[in-house]
């Protein structure tokens, strides 16, 4: 059960009843200020519930099934041609990749896509990419490289594939290839959080010289049902590690692992998602275009400095005293 | 060369007559075993061959030839997400400074093998199961900038549970930072050799683990992207006893080797020496 859903059947009865009394309306002129007094109450309770959300909120809004998906961004560029597979095994449809004009410029697009429904989803894997997936992705972040194509990239996932195949075929050696050649990428990496971002799966998508979340997107270290199984062996307990994961993007900008927020319309992408998307193309293209007057050794080395201060330690006093030996 | 104080304690504890009396049992096949002839054998069953999940510091003992000159150790976590469950994450950490006897989850320094000069981190399961926070990865990524340095060759010896919880998106981005030092310690021409032992599984088998140019399976070690519990769970049926083992990943083409504690060390001297004396190669 998603409670953003929840939440929302109270608004969606609401404004169902002012569109009805509308209709009415053409007849009955006097229907207009029972109609204020609604559309009042409707703003009311559609602050209330989403003027200030809580991180689980947050985690149903990532996921909740009329949100964009990948592929409403990539239909709204200019063009967009497909490049299939890994070479070596299959074509994973949970991460589409391909070439595409975004405005007059050339990118190489590399999008995790998740279902709107469960026959989508079963399709899809849920989003979750396999070795084959990655494998497509990290041949794409090459390609693009050496053709000097910047590299556009949606993430949505809650994670890398967890199934007994995606072990045999070395999960942990796709995602680790990935990382690794978006750390050595001689072109710009734009990167944009659009649902979920879940762990090591996403960042193989993330390591980027501009990352950014829609507002209420999540990015996390570990799904919070993950999390949960993990620290306390109950995957039930879902929402209280979503509260201590700081997983959404107000927190994660603090932190600096994202560099800007997109805003989302109240109550959610999926409440405007046309504007949403032109909003988000255009701030990809802003950071390009801000992006592509670095040379290529300067893109990596600030790369390089930018992932190389990422956390949080401090310097302790040494407690044992080398001896020369 | 300045050789640590633990590492002095940790080569003549053996000798004492106090841990002389310490008996264990092996999880495997149960047979009792003193701790002092358990040590002398690597830490390896005499009976079964079991690999017992080994202290940093007796790894590092057993790998450098005699001097280490550690680094990083001043490198402490903080608490950047104020973790509190059951316990605060300070707490945990100071919990896990007793029982491992260790300042974090890795140790890194510099020393020789077989006379090479290397750059060894060594990964311990014991500081909250090995995982990965702030601390690991910013100790492995001064250890590669520093033997990238030295162009000496970089070894990392892996055991982790994954990324830290308690240090949430910061760890995770530790494999970003990981592997950002890695490719620029490669792309000089240099040698970076990983050895996977029990168990290497999460963000770190996800990342740096499986970025060596030669990827070694401590024998009989638990190696994978999701732990066991998680597929199991997925699939909802029980999973053959060797999958995920370093001698299953060696038949799936996954890792180069599986070498037997007892051969470790001269197993990855003669891979240093072959590839010692060859001249770096632009990348
Ligand atoms: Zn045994």
């Amino acid at each position: 059960m998603n409670v953003i859903v929840e939440r929302e059947k109270k608004l969606l009865e609401l404004e169902k009843t002012i569109t009805d009394l509308r209709s009415a309306a053409a007849t009955q002129p006097s229907l207009s200020t029972a109609i204020e007094a609604l559309q009042d109450e409707y703003k009311k309770i559609q602050r209330d519930v989403f003027g200030s959300m809580t991180p689980w909120q947050k985690v149903n809004m990532s996921r909740h099934p009329e949100r964009p998906t990948s592929s409403d961004y990539i239909a709204r560029l200019e063009t967009f041609d497909q490049l299939h597979g890994d070479r070596h095994f299959r074509d994973d449809p949970a991460v589409t990749g391909g070439l595409a004009k975004l405005g007059e410029r050339s990118v190489m697009v590399i999008a995790q896509q998740r279902g709107r429904d469960t026959k989508e989803n079963l399709k899809l894997n849920f989003g979750m990419v396999t070795p084959e997936g990655y494998r497509k992705v990290k041949r794409l972040i090459d390609l693009a490289s050496r053709l000097g194509i910047p590299v556009v990239t949606f993430v949505d996932t809650k994670g890398a594939d967890p199934g007994i195949g995606s072990e045999e075929r070395a999960q942990s050696e796709a995602i680790a290839q990935c990382l690794y050649s978006l750390t050595v990428a001689r072109v710009p990496i734009v990167a944009t959080v659009v649902g979920e971002g879940g762990s090591g799966g996403a960042l193989a998508l993330a390591i980027a010289d501009h990352v950014m979340m829609l507002e209420h997107s999540t990015y996390s270290v570990a799904s919070p049902e993950g999390c949960a199984a993990i620290l306390w062996g109950d995957a039930a307990k879902a929402e209280e590690a979503a509260s201590h994961l700081k997983l959404t993007s107000q927190d994660l900008l603090g932190f600096g692992i994202i560099d800007e927020i997109i805003p989302e319309p109240l109550g959610g992408a999926h409440r405007d998602a046309p504007a949403l998307i032109a909003t988000t193309l255009q701030k990809i293209e802003e950071a390009l275009a801000r992006l592509s007057a670095l040379s290529a050794e300067d893109l990596v080395e600030e790369r390089y400095r930018k992932y190389r201060r990422i956390g949080a330690w401090q310097v302790e006093r040494q407690t044992a005293v080398a001896i020369s030996g | 060369m300045a050789m640590p104080e633990w590492l002095r304690r940790r080569r003549n504890k053996h000798e004492t007559t106090e841990d002389a009396a310490q008996w264990t049992k092996c999880p495997k096949c149960g047979e009792v075993l003193y701790r002092k002839d358990l040590a002398a054998n690597l830490s390896v069953c005499p009976k079964c061959h079991y690999h017992f999940r080994m202290h940093a510091f007796d790894r590092v003992s057993m790998i450098i030839d005699s001097d280490f000159n550690e680094i990083g150790n001043e490198v402490v976590p903080g608490d950047p997400l104020k973790w509190t469950d059951t316990k605060s994450y300070p707490d945990k950490l100071a919990a896990a400074r007793e029982k491992s006897q260790l300042t974090e989850g890795v140790v890194c320094g510099f020393g020789t093998i077989a006379g090479h000069a290397v750059a060894l981190a060594v990964m311990d399961f014991n500081f909250r199961g090995g995982t990965m926070g702030t601390v690991v990865g910013e100790r492995i990524a001064m250890l590669l900038e520093e033997a990238r340095k030295r162009k000496v060759p970089c070894i990392i010896f892996t055991a982790s549970g994954g990324a830290r919880m308690e240090e949430g998106m910061l760890a995770l981005m530790q494999m970003a930072k990981v592997t950002a030092a890695v490719s620029r310690f490669m792309g000089d021409g240099n040698f970076f050799l990983t050895v996977l032992t029990d168990p290497t599984t999460g963000g770190v088998s996800a990342s740096f683990a499986f970025q060596g140019d030669i990827i070694i399976g401590e024998a009989r070690a638990m190696i994978g992207f999701a732990g066991r519990r998680v597929i199991e769970q997925t699939i909802r049926q029980k999973l053959p006893d060797n999958f995920q083992t370093a001698e299953f990943l060696l038949e799936k083409g996954h890792i180069d080797m599986v070498v037997e504690r007892s051969h470790m060390k001269e197993t990855l001297a003669r891979l240093l020496d072959y590839t010692a004396k060859k001249a770096p190669v632009a990348v």
